[in-house]
């Protein structure tokens, strides 16, 4: 065999703790090694033509680069030794800037470790093999978990490039939290005005598939061939004959029923459609309060509905899709506020939610778009609003800005002066956070067109002051003061984490989540939409915070790597999968029972049981490999032999 | 007029390494929300807020936390740590800023050290508090005679100013006097006022 080794500099980032040249002399001593030499930017154009060159001219089949880690560039130098013509499985990467460089100062240490990680990979290369990707077919339909802003956005653009969309929604209705939303900021037009068409969209587009009010129970599977159950919940009403008229809701007579939709500040009845707007706009009864289902007499709605579409005895069924890429755009939650025990934790009926209050300010809310104290009904003449409730808090275990709620507070003020123009807004804040486009303009209109009072500091407490109104203590850190507001009603605004359930939904994509329950990026620059999870992208704040521009932005980008990834018929196989050797194999099937992908499955060759690998579904983790007690299992790119190879290079 | 404070002159790094290291409390993670103050039932006296002595020790402005009343007007109730976002224990770093007041022979309201010398002088010689005699002393050491004078006879109706000390079983009070002899010695070797 004839091997060249590369030295990189990168830069000073090698070069200035490791001796590059007397490394690469060295590696000129190593069995095999034909040719050794130190390039400046072995990344660069003109370090990766030196490699094409000395392949040609020292005809050499395989080629070590020592330089950083195999994250970084193991895919562009494959490339290179692919253009000059050799097998790209013919290449090891020895890191020596994250491993060697970055760690230590003694540069005579760091050169000999460089050496021996240059040998051990030269002894890996000598007993490498070419690999071939196999080829797999790919189905080209896409599963959108989460009908909100984000995921309608991914839907209808994977929809409009020809792609068959199957969207999956928790709740009755898609819309998500932008629905619930009376205005948005800065240009203060209504929400459901921007969204409603949206939603239209996806109900009446040929290629989507809505299964609302259901939720993913498993999936299986792999990038181009996945497999999803999905529960669809028992809704009690069959929405293939449910009109959405609304006449069972008009006579449900359990009118005690909290409203979700409304975050709480209404009541409404068991069964129900939650908003005008809703799509799919079919009725849903709550189990839990409705009276048949609890006490087994009523029947009512079942009586009233014209198209007999109440079915009591409904039971949730299962649907299973199969689906090439998955989109995750599951959401966020507010955080329970009600830790805060200063701010009466939940028990002052006038001390609400940012998002209970944009209810209250939304027509199609529970005070008709009427501001009034929950408590008494009265307007109120001074409101106070409390920013970071929730949020950069480490003492109740949340770090992180929210990102949106400074720009919904100034909203939320200026809706508040156009709805009671004799009203009173104070804003207690940190730092406002306004980056956007038009963002910081819009908050300073607040201050200057609208008169809200924006005051620098935080609230240490509230109490009653015993005559229906809220004593307000903080501080004006600006002018250094303790200050004080008699409030008739405040307005905290919540931090935000993730969907509930969303760790659950990860585990079952194989995705890798966040302390708080954000989804975890491949790139937290480059790859933001990606997983390390291969065809599973995301969308919206399961992410991180994020506005709805930018849930937007981020929708249509995983539909564009949904689209990217469909354009090719198939898909090539990563060839480092596992590879049974059949004369060794004694089928005692412990390797078809611990792969975690299903992709060792038992077959008869000459009358005896062998396990036999599904090359397009093993993702090569090796846990095979380590189970076989035969060793008649190999992981390709990975053998025992290739392994122990390493090991005597260091050792011996 | 006051003089612009020269941030570069006027920082005494040892001053911030000195309380970080008594309080055991990182400056650095005040972001000056303010929340210590807004809740501090002390601040109507103070001359400057806590959150401004938290940033006076963190620009390391020694003689402008040190000098402060508001350090000898804190009642360590706590409720700045308690609502502190960042989990500084904020009454701790005013109880070490007394401290090293003290050891500079800065008190600006001595009126509060006598207090304290009269309360524990009665617990030195009682084991208990004696409300009376910790009323009597305050006022020989600061000529306040009239002082509080006035709520004197609603105290007396409810009890709240018995004439004897309370007596503690079991020579209890003698052990107290021991330990308050232990600690006049430590401060005696590192040389603080007791």
């Amino acid at each position: 065999m004839r091997i060249g080794v590369f030295i990189c500099h990168c830069g000073s980032n090698i070069a200035a703790t490791v001796d590059c040249a007397k490394a690469a002399e060295i590696a000129k001593s190593f069995p095999d090694v034909v040719y050794a030499a130190d390039t400046m930017y072995t990344c660069a154009e003109p370090g990766q033509a030196a490699i094409e060159a000395a392949i040609h001219e020292h005809k050499l089949d395989g080629v070590v680069v020592a330089s950083c880690s195999p994250r970084m560039h193991e895919a562009t130098f494959r490339r290179t030794v692919e253009r000059a013509g050799l097998n790209r499985y013919m290449f090891e990467m020895a890191n020596i800037r994250e491993h060697v460089s970055w760690i230590g100062k003694d540069k005579e240490a760091n050169t000999n470790k460089t050496a021996e990680l240059v040998k051990m990979a030269v002894a890996k290369l000598r007993n490498n093999s070419p690999l071939t990707a196999k080829t797999f077919d790919v189905t080209k339909k896409v599963l959108v978990i989460g009908g909100g802003v984000a995921g309608i956005q991914a839907a209808l653009d994977c929809a409009e490039g020809g792609v068959p969309v199957i969207l999956v929604e928790r709740e009755s209705t898609i819309g998500g939290k932008m629905a619930k939303l009376d205005k948005t900021f800065p240009t203060v037009d209504c929400s459901a005005c921007i969204l409603g068409p949206k939603m239209v969209d996806v109900a009446q587009h040929p290629n989507i598939t809505l299964y609302a009010y259901s939720e993913v129970e498993e999936v299986s599977g792999y990038v181009g061939n996945f497999s999803v159950k999905i529960r669809r919940r028992a809704s009690y009403v069959d929405w293939e004959k449910c009109t959405g008229c609304g006449a069972c809701s008009e006579k449900c007579p359990s009118k005690k029923t909290p409203d979700a939709f409304n975050e709480f500040t209404g009541l409404t009845t068991a069964i129900n459609i939650p908003f005008p707007q809703a799509i799919p706009k079919k009725a849903v009864i709550n189990a839990a309060h409705c009276r048949q289902l609890t006490k087994g007499k009523c029947g009512v709605c079942a009586k009233t509905c014209p198209t007999g579409a109440i079915d009591y005895a409904m039971q949730d069924a299962f649907v299973t899709e199969e689906v090439g890429c998955i989109v995750a755009a599951t959401g966020y939650e507010l955080m329970d506020w009600t830790v805060y025990q200063e701010y009466g934790g939940g028990v002052w009926p006038d001390v609400i939610t940012s998002l209970q209050y944009e209810r209250l300010l939304s027509a199609s809310g529970p005070t008709g778009g009427h501001i009034v104290r929950p408590s008494d009904g009265r307007e109120p003449q001074t409101i106070v609003f409390i920013q970071c409730v929730g949020s950069r808090d480490k003492s109740i275990g949340r770090p992180y800005c929210s990102g949106f709620c400074c720009m919904y507070t100034a909203k939320q003020t200026i809706l508040t002066k156009d709805h009671l123009p004799w009203s009173r807004s104070y804003v207690f804040y940190m730092d406002i956070r306004a980056p956007g486009k038009m963002y910081d303009e819009f908050t300073r209109r607040a201050v200057e067109e609208y008169g809200v009072e924006y005051i620098r500091g935080r609230v240490s407490a509230i109490y009653p002051d015993g005559q229906g109104r809220y004593v307000v203590m903080g501080a004006d850190t600006l002018l250094g003061e303790q200050v004080e507001i008699k409030a008739d009603m405040v307005v905290l605004a919540v931090g935000i984490e993730a969907a509930r359930g969303a760790p659950g939904l990860a585990e079952k994509l194989r995705i890798s989540y966040d302390a708080y329950g954000f989804y975890m990026e491949s790139h937290v620059k480059l790859k933001p939409v990606e997983t390390n999870t291969a065809g599973v992208f995301l969308a919206g704040v399961c992410q991180g915070a994020k506005d709805i521009p930018a849930s937007v932005a981020q929708g249509s980008a995983a539909a564009a790597k949904v689209l990217a990834l469909f354009a090719r018929d198939k898909l090539e196989n990563d060839p480092q999968t596992a590879q049974v050797d059949i004369r060794r194999c004694v089928g005692c099937g412990k390797c078809i029972r611990c792969c975690p992908f299903g992709a060792i499955k038992d077959s008869e060759i000459r009358g005896e049981n062998k396990a036999q690998v599904i090359e397009t579904v093993c993702q090569g983790c090796g846990l095979c490999t380590a189970t076989c007690p035969q060793g008649a299992i190999q992981l390709a790119h990975a053998t025992d032999n290739q392994i122990l190879a390493e090991v005597n290079a260091l050792c011996r | 007029m006051k003089d612009t404070i020269d941030l570069g002159k006027k920082r005494d790094d040892a001053f911030i390494t000195e309380v970080e290291a008594h309080s055991g409390q990182k400056f650095s993670t005040c972001y000056q929300c303010g929340n210590c103050t807004a809740g501090c039932p002390a601040g109507f006296a103070y001359d400057r807020q806590v959150n401004q002595i938290m940033r006076g020790v963190q620009l390391g402005l020694r003689d402008k936390v040190l000098n402060s009343r508001s350090i000898w007007m804190c009642l360590s109730c706590s409720t700045c740590s308690l609502r502190c976002p960042n989990n500084i224990d904020v009454a701790t770093v005013m109880e070490t800023l007394r401290h090293m007041a003290r050891k500079e022979k800065r008190v600006a309201v001595p009126k509060v050290e006598k207090f304290w010398f009269s309360f524990l002088d009665t617990v030195r010689a009682f084991g208990r508090s004696w409300e009376i005699g910790t009323m009597a002393l305050y006022m020989l050491r600061s000529l306040r005679v009239f002082t509080d004078l006035d709520l004197a006879p609603e105290a007396l109706k409810k009890q709240k100013l018995p004439f004897k000390p309370h007596s503690i079983p079991d020579g209890g009070a003698a052990a107290v006097t021991r330990i308050f002899k232990r600690y006049r010695e430590r401060a005696k070797r590192e040389g603080v006022r007791p």
